[in-house]
């Protein structure tokens, strides 16, 4: 027998319930240095005068690196990348509050951090430019570039589990952007890292669009930071463009995450420049909004801290550029003097050892490209490697 | 109109938006910007924002609404930016689209399409160049249709969208720009299901299909003194079996040529066919000229993973000589 209403009166007003909405949260986003450069000064790390050099010193690297190989990447010389202009703060003050001994899991946009984390510039380049080799993020404590956006979220969350287990005193630091939260692996990664009590550390710069789509679009919740509670894990609201506010930030998750409490760092940013070398952004946003976040430039406000506290005067700019000038040219130089290499490259490493169907498939490439030269005619091997 | 495949697919999707007003199209940056391939482009101005829609970076709630949305009278057009995308959501492909209507008797039906670029050869970044048509063409239920021509871009994404039942629309993209023709103003459709004979020939079949097709024309274009029968093979499920064993009955050879790795490849179903059928009438072994049983390589590298003519020339040679 079929007794539900066929039609629902409204529920009156006071029968008490009272559904948590929107508002109900109040998030601070903390910053250190404000856009008009006036400071607080009880939230100033304290740290010698020459890593306060170093983090204008890497925001500089960052920003120079993004330039040049973007002019690069025009003249055919790397595949597609992603700049990270505009968020040289979210990713030097970032990677400036990790031990070398952690783990960082890129997703493209933080250059930056991984050449502070011991990773060769050659070698970034060389993966932008596709050699496999060069995922190997040698010397780093650095996993492979999660080009399928969240896909990362879940490992960081086991590695985390695992860096535990064996009692390192090491977190997992996963790097993503505003898109990568709307996926599934993201919601299943925070909520395991919550139940587990890992030490990860969910890094999100939110840089107000995924490709074409604006922040708001990609959530109804008005900030990612919220979100770290329905997880059961900690979150942090922090000014992406102050870069002593995200220091400040991620070193404070990074010490909880030890601890046993994951944390969702959300970084408020902006992405100055297209979404990667593909993209045309005059396609879907103004030019006024990127004006008006010129005007909130990490690397400005951060000089202005620098020059009211009597800092800025020891650091010699154009010194650092030509130090940094000089590094990319010898990366480019290292990048370009790496021997091209031979079809086996390619079926290497995917087993242990290779069965013999794979290594009868890559006789049968040895054979053709031996036979029949010809096919080197449509092996367009740009850009070089 | 004279077309690219892009153009074909972009003017697909007017037809039918203005055709019929439940249909919807949405994905990532599909509407604002059209498209990371331009492939949407207009559509937000001509149809408004009711029904063409950016959605989250969320391949399962794209693939999964459009499900839910089908079930609910409209047709959904959903967009996955790229292949490499789809697996998250491969869940709802083989849980829910593939066999609702089968699940609930006919109660509930998924008339949706999925459109997505795949395969190797525009130098982009990893998980940007697989071709899985093999895996998506196994499971039950679901219509995987890969059109390599503007004129069948279009028809064909006309009759997906009319189907009733779930379709895979997987565009070849290396050859999104790469090939013009003219095409029929307004909407026409091409089946699904069905296969085409792009040259007709008596010594050997080859089939392929996708971004392959090309490749495979200009090997058969390059060998002297065979004639070869080149077919588009343009649906992967359901299988136009006749078409393949009707032309494998009179060639009594064939070679095979796809994209994707070779273990488990469709292919393998295309040898098995001819064997359950027309086996008695083969002169000689079938070859299959596929990719490597690897994941496509990094930029610097995919072309050596793609098949060129050089080896399906040799291949259709090997095979016309056995
Ligand atoms: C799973 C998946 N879906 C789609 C894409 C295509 N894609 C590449 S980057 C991107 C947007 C990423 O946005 P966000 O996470 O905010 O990072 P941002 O690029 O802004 O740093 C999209 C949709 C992808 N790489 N992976
Ligand atoms: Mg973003």
């Amino acid at each position: 027998m079929d007794d539900s209403p066929r039609t629902v009166p409204p529920a009156a007003a006071d029968i008490g319930v009272d559904p948590l909405s929107q508002g109900d949260l109040e998030i601070e986003t903390y910053r250190v240095v404000r856009s008009d450069g006036s400071f607080a000064a009880e939230r100033v790390p304290d740290l010698d005068n020459e890593a306060f050099r170093d983090f204008y010193r890497w925001m500089l690297l960052q920003r120079i690196y993004d330039e040049r190989a973007t002019k690069l990447q025009r003249r055919g010389r790397l595949g597609t990348i992603a700049s990270g202009h505009g968020q040289e703060a979210s990713i030097i003050g970032s990677g400036y509050a990790l031990s070398r001994d952690d783990w960082i899991f890129p997703y493209g946009r933080e250059a930056g951090a991984l050449l502070l984390h011991g990773l060769s510039m050659r070698d970034l380049l060389l993966y932008w430019r596709g050699i496999e080799d060069a995922s190997r993020m040698e010397g780093a404590n650095v996993f492979g570039m999660a080009i399928s956006i969240g896909s990362h979220i879940p490992l960081a969350t086991g590695k985390a589990w695992g860096l535990e287990l064996d009692g390192e005193d090491a977190i997992a630091f996963a790097n993503l952007g505003d898109g990568a939260t709307s996926t599934g692996a993201f919601h299943e990664g925070l909520n395991f890292a919550g139940v587990l009590g890992v030490p990860a550390v969910f890094f999100c710069q939110n840089n107000q669009y995924a490709i074409s789509l604006p922040f708001d679009e990609q959530t109804n919740a008005e900030t990612v930071a919220q979100k770290a509670l329905a997880y059961g894990v900690d979150g942090i609201r922090v000014d992406g463009n102050d870069v002593l506010a995200v220091y400040n930030a991620v070193s404070t998750a990074r010490e909880r995450a030890l601890e046993g409490a994951p944390v969702l760092v959300e970084a408020v940013t902006y992405r100055r420049s297209a979404h990667t070398t593909s993209d045309d952004p005059t396609r879907y946003r103004s030019g006024d909004e990127v004006d008006e976040w010129e005007e909130r430039d990490p690397l400005a406000r951060y000089r202005s801290f620098l020059e009211q506290t009597g800092r800025w005067d020891a650091i010699d700019e154009d010194a650092i550029r030509e130090e940094v000038e000089a590094e990319f040219d010898e990366a480019v130089d290292a990048a370009d003097a790496v021997e091209e290499r031979g079809v086996e490259e390619l079926f290497a490493y995917l087993h242990e050892e290779m069965p013999p169907e794979l290594e009868r498939q890559l006789e049968e490439l040895r054979d053709l490209l031996e036979e029949r030269p010809d096919t080197y005619e449509f092996i367009e091997q740009r850009p070089k490697g | 109109m004279n077309a690219t495949i892009i153009d074909a697919i972009n003017d697909a999707l007017h037809a039918e938006m203005r055709n019929d007003d439940r249909t919807l199209v949405f994905g990532q940056d599909v509407a604002e910007s059209g498209g990371v391939f331009r492939a949407t482009d207009g559509l937000l101005a001509a149809f408004g924002s009711d029904r063409v829609l950016d959605t989250p970076l969320s391949e399962i709630a794209i693939v999964g609404s459009a499900v839910g949305l089908a079930t609910h009278g409209f047709r959904p057009i959903a967009e996955i930016q790229f292949s490499g995308f789809l697996p998250p959501a491969f869940d709802q492909l083989v849980t829910n689209a593939s066999r609702i209507r089968w699940r609930t008797r006919g109660e509930l039906t998924a008339p949706m399409v999925v459109r997505t670029p795949y395969g190797a050869g525009v130098r982009a970044l990893e998980h940007h160049s697989e071709s899985l048509e093999g895996a998506y063409g196994h499971v039950p239920g679901l219509t995987v249709a890969i059109p390599s021509t503007p004129h069948d871009a279009k028809g064909m994404l006309i009759s997906a969208i009319r189907d009733p039942d779930p379709v895979l629309f997987m565009e070849p993209k290396h050859v999104y720009r790469s090939l013009r023709e003219d095409i029929p103003e307004g909407a026409y459709t091409e089946p699904l299901g069905e296969a085409a004979i792009r040259r007709e020939g008596e010594d050997v079949t080859v089939v392929s299909w996708g971004a392959m097709m090309h490749k495979t024309l200009e090997a058969v274009d390059n060998l002297d003194g065979v004639d070869a029968e080149v077919i588009d093979l343009r649906t992967i499920s359901p299988l136009d079996r006749e078409t393949v064993t009707e032309s494998v009955r009179k060639t009594g050879r064939c070679v095979v040529v796809h994209e994707a790795a070779k273990t488990g490849g469709f292919a393998g179903e295309l040898v098995a066919t001819i064997n359950d059928e027309v086996l008695l009438y083969l002169e000689a072994p079938i070859e299959r000229v596929t990719g490597f049983d690897i994941p496509v390589p990094l930029l610097s590298m995919e072309d050596y993973y793609v098949p060129h003519p050089p080896r399906i020339e040799e291949a259709i040679t090997k095979t016309v000589s056995y």
